[in-house]
């Protein structure tokens, strides 16, 4: 790769580690019982094909990681996500809360896991995830002491997460990555950094869910360095609104970039369809389709076959109210002001506004890789050129693609 | 539980009846097919005898060329192929193929510190406690003993924890943490918590390749093994003296075979010596999980001794998915700055939710941290 401009980090830049200073405490778990940690722990080495592990209402104290390992079709099962609250908030131990790898027609549902130190559920290599009405949450709200990722399959097919709940993820409430044939509905995620990500993994729908409150709502992401490239993933019929909050990210980390007020983000990703959501008050786009290029890779640290460029981009039948009235970077602000006056409002699409030379043909991109919005003004930043003359159009967004079909698990 | 054979079931139970008798002869190694022996003794690999930690017949001890880091502790690692169960299968590159009825043993322990009970010294080698024959246990904490068994169905791991009268190690499968008090000539003591790791956990290591699933031993490999051991009988090299004792089939000669460089915590190697000593170590800490392969696969970053150059083996690589790993750093290795390599971040934390590795150690590897970052150090370039 070439010349590497950074417009992401410079978005996020002026309040990346925002949230420094007195930590809020999260939720006392002096009176949770501490006694049943061993007999979860022993259910889960004793695991064998098909179980149901029933978890009874109650508040569950855990010091260390549990894991399940190689063993297909079990069942945990809470009393509710309410009800059965398993904390992690004294962990000493593991890099999760729960790791299952290697476990085909993995389900867990009906309860909560708490402030764990690190990721919340990891599931790793399975082909069958279901998670259903599972609450992940880091109980002081937004905050660099919180773990990484909230419900997190990983290298898995036929992915399935429901009905569930992810709050004060430092980088993803709900994350699925290196998958494939994925449904992701009907969640609520508030307070993450990212409150929904799909990173490099294919054939994915994303829809029926609430994003709000995260740095940004949901993203479709791909990263350099990783065996598979992603691509096809539908976001539609989601609420994506006030997703206002600081970025409290890592430095480093991908969604460290993203700035506060994204209401959808496409980075590098090809053949993503986003329509019929509801964006609302995102406050610097709510929908942003960028390339490799803004993401502040270093040229010698990305492999040669990675591609940058989002392509087959379809944004159409959205409905946009309010946001990008107050942009998380001061370019972006300046321009704003300068284009539409000291109230105006940025159009509800951004674009970096990078296209890959080696694909035109006629100065143009064949319509196949266009990226056609059709439902709002496009704000392209004109990043190749070092964002020397950002155009507000419409017209040159004025395509369409096929719809994708919709994801049918195995 | 199941036993075979019988007569040497009953032989074992009366050696675990009975308080360990100094004089008693050497404990009778035993393949357990099916089940999980509640007791160590049980396996007969290593059995206390008197003030000693005796191997079984025909056991073997050996060591790696550089070995994981475990919290300071030292290991005594052993291994057993039953009478005509045929010789492991030497590969240059994968860990030897074993036969079914093969038990290996790693017994960690430390040096015992003045304090109590729970104070342990980060000093000290194997060799200062192992005669080739036996562990000389004045002197001495036993914390664990890691049983892994090759049964029909594949390798089967069981974690065993020596007892506070460090007469006999029971079965842990939950694992166990111990509140362990660390004492340093370089540092000032400390308490921390050691991990014994549950069964699955030490799957969590050992399955090294996720394609199939299966629980596989790490350290006997070609290059870990090839090196001298202080035999009972003498120094010999370990594939020789293996391939000598029935024990391993198809090795070429030692000086034929990969060998990982052997780094004993010394800071002042340079050029291909430093690089060598960090790779070694990379492998034998890291690219058990960190392969193309392994668990870590997730993260793009490859360790294993072959990996070329590049962003792969982390130059310049930004994160997948480190989340508070990255210490605020960009990427894995920055070249020539190790203060800002998301490397060195992960090695000197003891967060566990930032650590590298993520089990196996609750405290930092002060030389190891210093070893990648003089390795990183003397890296060309920076990130642009």
């Amino acid at each position: 790769m070439t010349m590497l401009t950074r417009i992401l980090p410079a978005l996020a830049g002026a309040l990346a580690l925002a949230a420094c200073g007195g930590q809020p405490e999260g939720r006392d778990t002096s009176d949770f019982d501490r006694d049943y940690q061993a007999v979860l722990h022993e259910a889960l080495l004793d695991a064998q094909p098909g179980d149901v592990i029933e978890i009874p209402a109650g508040r569950f104290a855990f010091e260390r990681g549990l894991s399940l390992s190689g063993v297909s079709g079990v069942t945990i099962r809470g009393a509710g996500m309410d009800e059965t609250i398993l904390s992690f908030a004294g962990q000493r131990q593991g890099a999760e809360g729960l790791l299952v790898s290697n476990s085909d027609n993995f389900t867990i549902e009906n309860l909560a896991v708490e402030d764990t130190a690190g990721d919340a559920i990891k599931i790793t290599g399975a082909d069958g995830v279901v998670i259903r009405g599972v609450r992940v949450e880091w109980t002081r709200g937004p905050s660099a002491e919180n773990g990484a990722y909230g419900l997190y399959p990983v290298l898995s097919r036929n992915v399935l997460i429901e009905d569930s709940v992810a709050i004060g993820a430092s980088d993803a409430g709900i994350y699925v990555g290196q998958s494939e044939t994925i449904i992701v509905r009907n969640n609520r995620a508030e307070y993450n950094v990212a409150g929904i990500e799909i990173e490099n993994s294919n054939n994915a729908d994303v829809y029926g869910n609430v994003a709000v409150n995260n740095t940004g709502g949901i993203l479709v992401f791909n990263m350099p360095n990783l065996p598979r490239p992603g691509s096809g993933t539908r976001v539609f019929d989601n609420d994506v609104h006030e997703n206002n909050t600081a970025n409290f990210g890592h430095r480093g980390t991908p969604v460290a970039n993203v700035p506060a007020g994204t209401g959808i983000l496409i980075n590098a990703n090809d053949d993503v369809e986003i329509f019929n959501n509801r964006l609302r008050n995102n406050r610097t786009a709510h929908v942003i389709i960028s390339s490799g290029y803004s993401s502040g890779f270093s040229d010698l640290g990305v492999s040669d076959d990675f591609d940058p460029y989002p392509e087959r981009i379809h944004v159409h039948s959205n409905s946009y109210e309010g946001g990008g009235n107050n942009p998380d970077n001061m370019e972006l602000q300046a321009l704003r002001i300068m284009k539409f006056g000291p109230t105006g409002r940025l159009p509800p699409v951004f674009w970096d506004g990078y296209v890959n030379p080696n694909r035109l043909v006629d100065g143009a991109l064949p319509d196949a890789l266009r990226i056609c919005v059709t439902d709002a003004d496009v704000l392209n930043a004109d990043g190749p050129n070092g964002y020397a003359d950002p155009q507000v159009g419409r017209e040159a967004f004025d395509c369409a693609h096929e719809p994708r079909p919709a994801v049918v698990l195995d | 539980m199941l036993r075979a054979p019988a007569f040497l079931a009953a032989v074992t139970l009366a050696l675990a009846a009975c308080e360990p008798a100094p004089e008693g002869g050497a404990p009778q190694p035993d393949f357990i097919a099916e089940g999980r022996p509640l007791s160590l003794d049980d396996w007969g690999q290593i059995a206390r005898r008197g003030d000693r930690l005796a191997l079984g017949e025909a056991v073997t001890a050996y060591d790696l060329n550089t070995a994981l880091f475990s919290d300071h502790a030292l290991k005594l690692r052993t291994v057993w192929i039953p009478d005509g169960a045929g010789p492991a299968q030497y590969h240059e590159r994968a860990v030897f193929e074993f036969p079914v009825g093969t038990v290996i043993t790693k017994t960690f322990f430390y040096p015992a510190a003045p304090g109590g009970f729970d104070h342990v010294s980060d000093e000290g080698a194997l060799g200062d406690h192992f005669d080739g024959a036996a562990l000389d246990l004045n002197g001495v904490r036993l914390i664990e003993t890691r049983v892994l068994a090759r049964r029909a169905s594949g390798w089967e791991a069981l974690p065993y924890l020596w007892n506070e009268a460090q007469t006999e190690a029971v079965l842990a499968r939950t694992g166990a943490i111990l509140d362990l008090t660390l004492i340093s000539a370089a540092a000032p003591a400390r308490g921390f918590p050691y991990a014994v790791p549950d069964v699955n956990q030490c799957a969590a290591c050992h399955i090294t390749d996720a394609r199939d699933g299966a629980v596989r031993p790490i350290g006997p490999a070609a290059r870990h093994l090839n090196r001298d051991f202080a035999y009972a009988h003498g120094p010999a090299n370990q594939l020789a003296h293996w391939t000598e004792t029935g024990l391993l089939d198809g090795a070429p000669e030692p000086e034929a075979a990969p060998r990982a460089a052997r780094w004993d915590g010394e800071l002042t190697l340079t050029g291909a010596a430093l690089d060598a000593a960090a790779r070694a170590y990379l492998d034998i800490n890291c690219a058990h999980c960190h392969s193309r392969t392994g668990p870590a696969r997730t993260s793009g970053l490859y360790l294993e001794p072959w990996e070329p150059d590049g962003p792969n083996l982390g130059r310049c690589k930004p994160p997948i998915a480190a989340g508070r790993g990255t210490g605020g750093r960009l990427h894995s290795i920055v070249p020539g700055d190790s203060a800002q390599s998301i490397f060195v971040y992960r090695m000197e934390t003891e967060r566990v939710s930032a650590m590298m590795p993520e089990l196996g150690r609750s405290v930092t590897d002060p030389a190891g941290t210093a070893l990648i970052a003089a390795w990183i150090d003397a890296m060309a370039g920076g990130c642009g």
